[in-house]
């Protein structure tokens, strides 16, 4: 491996340099032995069961994020009326291309490498999601099927974001485990906030400042 | 071929660069940290409010315990094996598109960064918050190159704006409450309405406003990373605003800069320190928005991924078996929160980005002791830093091998250090329960010698030594066993 800091391959680099550091800094020391994980992998309750359902909306409630329930096929009516409560006028959003169902609406645009100011210029996003977790309240997008690129969830200031009921598992092991770190990954956790100010949370600096989630639960 | 063979390659952080150290000892710049009223009560007000919300989100957890052990556990092996961890880390990025750069030191470090700006023609970076990079000094780098650095992290952004330094390492701006966040924001930032006030939700809208052009441009940003798992090559920022998902997606370019301790091994390593980190740090049960990415996506996000490996003292703080485990630290700042000496005198008065008990230990082992001699010293011991710790380090045991390490250097050279003296009265009577008593309620006399000035400028001998370089805080009304006891009703 030839580090391209370095010009001539006959000076030590500083890969060797900091390795050899380590090397010598351990030396000889005694193996630390193995990891205890005796924390619960798991959270003893089914993805999708109805006591992680509540839970995971009272802790986005928890966040100031807006939770709407309804069945499988009340999807698109469910995001018409969210859109129609915040604008008076049709609202656009940008959707990713494979976005299961007609969500949004036949008149959203369909994300096809819009640039950051187009995004910048719509009123928000529409999306489905990855895996979500109760105990946290948490969202997680991989970019997989309904999710798009990560700026189309990132630049526009309201995301509405579509979770299935069996997307929901307890703990964050559980989702750990159902990941795949390959796919660039984004865990999301109520609207952005910040506590820089005299570390109180307010919700509301530079990602979406509003997070509606439409819960999708069998009939 | 090594330059180090047969002589040990010690690697301290190098002197004239970066935030490492202060510009005078610590009871020197404490003294100056506890005449600033206004500074005292910003920091009491935001360190009791985290306090609280941290000890409800970590008692609804019914593992806690369970998952401090586990974290430790696995940064301990991962320092055991460093070297393979790392190498490991760098095939899986290289594998994915991704460059990696190693770095011996601040110096090094910044210029790989300043050289790779240059590359790509822009003469601007949009900046995550990170640590590595304040520790190193990398924005007077870029500054001096011609680059101008902005920092999107609100607390960061406060700080740049008051040319100002940070005081704490999750909340750098800590030590301004929102009245000066506003006078700071009217006075730098050329596009701030006149008729802002300081709700803290209208500074943040303020932020937003100001930085949103530059994240839509910007074709460079620069972050730090809080966990790189190395069976995977993937990095992951932790953060709650957007700034950090805003540079790390838009820019074409992206460069992180990453202490060397920062990878764990696996990737279900990271279900243990998304659990700890948020409780700890925030006091929230999840941070707003964390992002990972491995290499380069095609299509999705920065299309150009530089990760900057740097040692800067670190190798040289493994080297020490009783101080090696600051090294675990995943700078979530709970010590800090809890501490009693910060508490009083903010960040500033450590001079060093790593203020509080995890600084206390970590930046003389960074610098090298003689260059942070007082930091050990800067602490009663409590033990609270201990307890929040959610991977368990055991700062009151590295802070009096410290102490002694810095002894031994002194006396190495045939000079009693001030400190050897008074800690060994201070051993002598801490021994003996009745002897320590009777010397809290002696030092109370201490008072009476610093009514007028706060300090005591003069000690007897052979204290004299200590009073002789520097002054003595007076002390405290009461003593912390004294205010433990009457605020919480038994003893620590
Ligand atoms: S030493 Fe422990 S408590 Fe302090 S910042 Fe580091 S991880 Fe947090």
């Amino acid at each position: 491996m030839v580090d391209p800091d370095q010009g001539e391959p006959a000076v030590t680099s500083s890969r060797d340099v900091v390795l050899g550091r380590i090397r010598a800094a351990v030396g000889t020391a005694p193996d630390p032995g193995p990891v205890r994980r005796d924390y619960r992998q798991g959270s003893g309750a089914l993805p999708g069961s109805p006591e992680l359902l509540d839970l995971f909306e009272d802790r986005l409630v928890d966040y100031k994020a807006s939770v709407r329930r309804c069945a499988a096929d009340e999807v698109t009516g469910a995001v018409a009326t969210i859109l129609a409560g915040r604008f008076d006028r049709p609202a656009r959003v940008v959707v990713p291309a494979d976005l299961p169902g007609p969500w949004a609406g036949p008149a959203a645009v369909v994300d096809d490498g819009l640039t950051p100011a187009h995004l910048d210029a719509l009123d928000g996003v529409v999306t489905a999601c990855a895996v979500a977790i109760a105990e946290t309240g948490t969202i997680v997008l991989d970019g997989g099927a309904g999710q798009g690129r990560r700026v189309i969830t990132l630049v526009p200031d309201l995301h509405v974001c579509v979770v299935r009921a069996d997307q929901i598992v307890g703990s964050v092991p559980e989702c750990v485990r159902r990941l795949d770190p390959e796919r660039p990954l984004t865990f999301i956790s109520g609207p952005s906030a910040t506590s820089d100010i005299e570390l109180s949370r307010v919700e509301g600096v530079h990602g979406p400042r509003t997070l509606e989630v439409v819960l999708v639960v069998p009939r | 071929m090594s330059t180090f063979l047969g002589m040990p390659d010690v690697g301290h952080a190098p002197r004239g660069v970066g935030h490492l150290r202060g510009e005078e000892p610590f009871p020197a710049a404490a003294r100056k940290a506890l005449a600033n009223a206004q500074l005292r009560r910003n920091i009491g007000h935001a360190t009791s409010t985290i306090r609280a919300k941290r000890a409800a989100v970590v008692g609804e957890v019914p593992d806690w315990e369970e998952l401090r052990t586990a974290g430790r556990d696995i940064k301990n092996a991962t320092m055991h094996r460093l070297d393979s961890y790392l190498e490991q880390l760098e095939a899986n990025i290289q594998a994915r598109g991704g460059v990696v750069h190693w770095a011996r030191d601040a110096i090094e470090a910044n210029e790989i960064v300043t050289r790779l700006v240059k590359a790509t023609g822009s003469d601007e970076v949009v900046k995550v918050k990170s640590m590595a990079t304040q520790e190193i000094g990398l924005n007077e780098a870029l500054e001096a190159a011609g680059i101008t650095p902005y920092e999107t992290d609100l607390a960061e952004l406060i700080v740049q704006l008051g040319h100002d330094l940070p005081s704490h390492i999750l909340v750098p701006a800590i030590h301004r409450n929102r009245a000066e966040i506003r006078e700071i924001f009217l006075r730098e930032m050329p596009d701030a309405d006149p008729g802002l006030t300081d709700e803290p939700q209208v500074l943040a809208m303020a932020a937003r406003k100001h930085l949103r052009e530059k994240f839509l441009t910007a074709r460079v940003a620069i972050s730090g990373a809080n966990f790189a798992v190395a069976e995977t090559g993937t990095l992951s920022v932790v953060e709650s605003e957007g700034n950090g998902r805003m540079c790390l997606t838009l820019p074409q370019t992206l460069i992180t800069v990453m202490g060397i301790e920062k990878v764990v091994p696996a990737w279900t390593d990271l279900e243990v320190f998304l659990q700890l980190l948020p409780r700890s740090s925030t006091g929230e049960r999840m941070n707003p928005y964390t992002s990972m990415w491995t290499g380069v996506t095609p299509g999705d996000g920065p299309q150009e991924f530089h990760l900057v490996l740097l040692d800067n003292g670190r190798t040289a703080t493994l080297a020490d078996p009783d101080g090696r485990e600051a090294l675990n630290c995943i700078r979530c700042s709970a010590c800090l929160n809890v501490c009693p000496v910060y508490e009083r005198t903010g960040g500033h008065a450590y001079g060093s980005v790593y203020p509080g008990p995890i600084g206390a230990v970590l930046s003389p082992q960074l610098t090298g002791i003689e260059d942070n001699a007082s930091l050990p010293y800067a602490s009663s011991l409590c033990g609270a830093c201990y307890d929040v710790c959610p991977v368990k380090i055991d700062i009151p045991t590295m802070l009096v091998h410290l102490r002694a390490e810095h002894v031994d250097a002194r006396r190495a050279e045939g000079r009693p250090s001030p400190e050897a003296l008074v800690m060994r009265a201070a051993a002598w009577t801490m021994s003996n329960p009745r002897r320590w008593a009777l010397a809290q309620r002696l030092t109370r006399l201490g008072r009476l010698l610093g009514r007028r000035r706060d300090r005591i400028s003069q000690l007897p001998p052979p204290l004299s030594s200590w009073t002789a370089s520097r002054d003595l805080p007076r002390p405290p009304e009461e003593t912390f066993s004294e205010w433990w006891t009457r605020t919480r009703g038994s003893q620590p």
